[in-house]
């Protein structure tokens, strides 16, 4: 098929960027949308004109390394699916497809297409853990866990880390990345000792980058791994606990 | 040169114990005043960087991820073994060591095997405390899945994630010892070279991504947990960003690199279909537990999968292997697919696949299990080929998934420089021949969280009261011009080929002649053919963009320019191996019905192959394997 895109081209950080139109003739509806960008960069490359940059890895759908705002929807059209897993039989012969970096406060865009998610991981340095060194572990099967908690807890582990859920909010909140993790320990007996102290520094390291969530649930829409927004009330309810019980009391619950 | 693995005495059981009383310490209050590099942030890197943070060094870590949460090591699906013996089935330190020296094929050293079996109990303890959240029994304890080449059940799982979830457990552990300052992180940041002064590793040279500007680190002691090598195939089942330059630099540096035709290829991979096809889909191996791999009997079949009677189906592996059917182990599966699609019986679009088949699955245990059992697998099976598993056969194929070989090490995990230490992938250390599924995950979180940190002291303590030398000095310095000039030589040759053209060519050459087959003949075709692409690429690369700022294809095409140079002693090395062991088969090497046949008389070693500076030939220094636990046998699985 024949595409045109409409890709944002932006040098560096802080400096102006725009959107160039390029033609991409003769690709095949088997290939994957970044196999696409690859074809594109190399017919630009021996164009002597410098490629698209954008992010990628595992191509799989689990590093959460890729991640474009393709048409307006993060990651594309198809729903669960990361950019690296979209293929281009989704798309149509003639279409034009704009291409654009996340945009968020929290993202400054780095080039083209590619942008700082550093912000992820200030917040999960400000609790995103449990405080266990190496070797001080008890036997893994000491602690039972029902299995309905393992899987709840594993249903919000699935994060990639990607932030399409930051990208699709309209005030650019990360409320979605925040909540997964915190319902992912807080839901294990293992993250209990922390539970309060964890919630209240992840959600104020939050807020320091992001904006606040108003429940649009753009974000659920958006997420690659379905990850569900109920996770954000389970968040809003442990950061009223941790602001209200004073440190003391935390461990009643 | 003499190699000395440094394998502590006593029996086999008491190695590790006795090895670490015997380990000199360095005291809480002094190792604040040791600096380590770890490059890497996967399983291994991020276990060791976290635990040796945890135990009061100062750690800085450096990868080129833009987030310590994304390495290769996320991939990973199927899951982690370890000796625990929660099924009561059997299972011991001893066998998880047999099972990976048997299953490896002898070309692994007993103690360090071992040693990954005792440790493997901790990890999963470790892991759990962390939050790993583990796949359970109804009653709330462990569950565990079989795999490859065990009898007993064994592996850990988080659903298909495993990996993922590990990884994020030691991202998170890292992550507060970068909160406590203990580690400080360098994200977007590449290491292009060691530097080495005095025969001792004191630093590493680094390109950061974002700006160009290059930049020295010193520290008492580096340690290297950068992967394995696959993705010297063009395609296989790794990251796309996964490379070698770190182990390779290392090794132009004097660090020896073993067994570097040891590569594993997957069977169970979706086929290629285009040539612009970028990498390779793993489909996990469980599917074999369920599927049955078959294809066509006759040579040009047309017909669709469902149309063809059962009388005219190959399911070859059944045939030829009744005892253990489509579980064989990995490079049995792979080459007697290859040896199907050789012989023109492909199937798909591009007749390169065979059929690995479910509908007999379906019909005895219901669509809906199969669904519960590989429901998201079939998914992702769908999302790339346009095509539904539970009604047309999976077409699968081989791939280049693993890589056995790696950094020379000593049992400490140090390589022939002093003060290098390799751990994970990068390593060669416990895997031999051949890697059992479930296995590498196990070994990057014991080197990385419970191996390396214990060692490392035994080289730091004898450097107390040292300072890591300055990175004005000249050892620095000039190798920091070093790599500017590589990257300028790059930027200044302006020809007419992409760097995945080249990439790709390369892949060609290694997958056809050091793949799933290896032949004096095609190998001795392939140390002429890739030196003379090599020559090409810095003739005719293009690389459009300029050095001081993100430039990803600049980025490629200093990993691809060292693939070449390793891929050729992958071939040298695969050449000299005159027998058929694990993923290495020589066609000339090969029993009367057409096994492999190893040669333990005349290759019971390990191939630990020096620099000698470009264009001389590498010198081989040979490690040979004592086995003193183990009966030597030939694997049979007909
Ligand atoms: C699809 C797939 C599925 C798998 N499934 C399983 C499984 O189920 N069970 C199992 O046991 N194993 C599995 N494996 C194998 C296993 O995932 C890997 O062997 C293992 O994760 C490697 O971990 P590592 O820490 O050694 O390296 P990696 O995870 O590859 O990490 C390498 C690190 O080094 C960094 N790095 C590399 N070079 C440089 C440089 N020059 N400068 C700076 N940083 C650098 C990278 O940024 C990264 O942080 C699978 C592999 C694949 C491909
Ligand atoms: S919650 Fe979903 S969208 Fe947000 S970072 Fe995680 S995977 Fe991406
Ligand atoms: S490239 Fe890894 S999630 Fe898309």
């Amino acid at each position: 098929m024949d595409l045109t895109l409409r890709v944002w081209r932006q040098h560096g950080p802080n400096q102006p960027g725009a959107f160039e139109e390029y033609a991409a003739p003769d690709i095949r509806s088997h290939v994957s949308f970044l196999e696409m960008l690859d074809i594109v960069n190399d017919r630009l490359s021996l164009e002597d004109r410098e490629p698209i940059a954008f992010e990628h890895d595992c191509r799989e759908g689990i590093c959460g390394m890729c991640g474009v705002m393709i048409n307006g929807q993060p990651h594309g059209p198809q729903q669960g699916t990361a950019t690296c897993q979209l293929h281009m039989r989704k798309f149509r012969d003639g279409d034009v497809i704009t291409i654009e970096p996340w945009r968020a406060t929290g993202f400054p865009v780095l080039r083209d297409l590619v942008v700082d998610r550093s912000a992820l991981d200030r917040i999960i340095e400000a609790g995103g853990y449990i405080t266990v060194d190496t070797g001080s572990a008890p036997d893994a099967n000491l602690v039972p866990v029902p299995q309905e908690a393992a899987e709840a807890s594993m249903d919000a582990a699935a994060c990639i880390g990607c932030g399409a859920c930051v990208a699709a909010c309209p005030n650019s909140a990360a409320q979605l990345f925040t909540a997964a993790k915190l319902a992912h320990l807080n839901l294990l007996p293992q993250g209990q000792p922390e539970r309060f102290m964890r919630t209240e520094a992840m959600v104020d390291t939050m807020e320091s980058f992001f904006g606040s969530c108003t429940n649009h649930a753009e974000c659920e829409e958006a997420c690659p791994k379905q990850i569900s927004i109920d996770f954000i009330a389970l968040l809003n309810r442990d950061y009223i606990k941790a602001k209200w019980r004073n440190g003391r009391l935390a461990g009643q619950r | 040169m003499q190699l000395d693995a440094k394998i502590p005495e006593g029996p086999l059981a008491e190695k590790w114990d006795a090895h670490r009383f015997s380990i000199p310490l360095v005291a809480p209050s002094n190792r604040r005043k040791f600096e380590v590099i770890v490059v890497g942030t996967g399983l291994a890197g991020a276990g060791a960087a976290a635990t040796m943070g945890e135990l009061g060094y100062r750690v800085k870590t450096f990868t080129y991820h833009d987030s310590n949460r994304r390495a290769h090591s996320i991939a990973a699906q199927g899951g982690i073994n370890a000796s625990k013996n929660y099924r009561n089935d059997g299972d011991s330190d001893y066998r998880l060591f047999y099972d990976t020296i048997k299953g490896g094929d002898y070309r692994s050293r007993e103690a360090n095997t071992y040693r990954l079996a005792q440790v493997s109990g901790e990890i999963i303890d470790q892991a759990t405390a962390q939050g790993v959240p583990f796949g359970r029994e109804y009653g709330g304890l462990l569950g565990n899945r079989s795999f490859g080449g065990a009898q007993v059940s064994r592996t850990f799982y988080a659903r298909g994630q495993t990996g993922q979830q590990l990884l994020l457990g030691a991202y998170q552990a890292l992550a507060r010892q970068i909160k406590a300052g203990s580690v400080k992180a360098y994200n977007r940041c590449e290491m292009l070279d060691i530097v080495v002064d005095d025969g001792r590793a004191v630093g590493v040279v680094v390109r950061d991504m974002l700006t160009g500007e290059i930049s020295s680190h010193s520290a008492h002691a580096v340690v290297l947990a950068t992967g394995g090598y696959s993705n010297a195939y063009f395609l296989s089942t790794n990251a796309k960003a996964s490379n070698a330059t770190a182990i390779w630099r290392a090794h132009r540096k004097g660090a020896l690199f073993a067994n570097p035709c040891f590569t594993q290829i997957h069977p169970t991979c979706i086929p290629q279909a285009d040539e612009f096809q970028s990498k390779l889909t793993l489909m996990s191996e469980s599917l074999r537990n369920d599927g049955r791999i078959w294809i066509p009997s006759e040579i040009g079949e047309t017909r669709p999968a469902g149309d063809i009677p059962d009388d005219q189906r190959d399911y070859y592996l059944e045939r030829r292997y009744p005892a253990f059917g489509n579980l064989v182990p990995r490079d049995v599966a792979s080459r007697a697919a290859k040896k199907e699609v050789d012989a023109d019986k492909g199937v798909g679009p591009m007749r390169n696949g065979v059929y690995l088949d479910f509908a007999d699955a379906i019909g005895r245990l219901g669509r809906d299990t199969i669904e519960a059992r590989y429901g998201n697998l079939f998914e992702m099976y769908e999302r790339i080929t346009d095509e539904d598993p539970y009604e047309v056969p999976m077409r699968i194929y081989p791939a280049p998934h693993y890589t056995m070989g790696g950094l020379w090490v000593d049992y400490d995990l140090m390589t022939t420089i002093p003060g290098l230490y390799s751990i994970g992938e990068a390593n060669f250390s416990d895997h031999g021949a051949n890697r059992l599924g479930a296995s590498a995950l196990m070994q990057g979180l014991a080197d990385g969280y419970f191996i390396l940190p214990n060692t490392i002291a035994a080289y730091l303590s004898q450097y107390l009261g040292t300072d890591p030398i300055s990175t004005s000095e000249l050892a620095f310095t000039r190798v920091e011009a070093d790599v500017a000039g590589r990257t300028e030589r790059l930027l200044g040759v302006n020809g007419s080929r992409t760097v995945d053209w080249f990439h790709r060519e390369l892949g060609k050459i290694v997958w056809e002649h050091c793949g799933m087959a290896r032949s004096a003949e095609g190998l001795t075709k392939a140390l002429a053919e890739i030196p003379a692409l090599k020559e090409e690429f810095f003739a005719d690369v293009r690389i459009v963009g300029d050095g001081d700022s993100l430039n990803q294809t600049l980025e490629k095409a200093g990993r691809v320019a060292d693939y070449f140079d390793l891929a050729e002693l992958m071939c040298r090395d695969a050449l000299h191996r005159e027998e058929s062991s694990g993923g290495h088969f020589r066609v000339e090497h090969v029993t009367e019905d057409g096994e492999a046949k190893r040669n333990d008389e005349d290759f019971r070693f390990v191939s630990a192959w020096g620099f000698e500076g470009d264009g001389s030939e590498p010198s081989l220094t040979k490690e040979n394997l004592e086995f003193e636990n183990v009966e030597l046998k030939t694997r049979s699985y007909k």
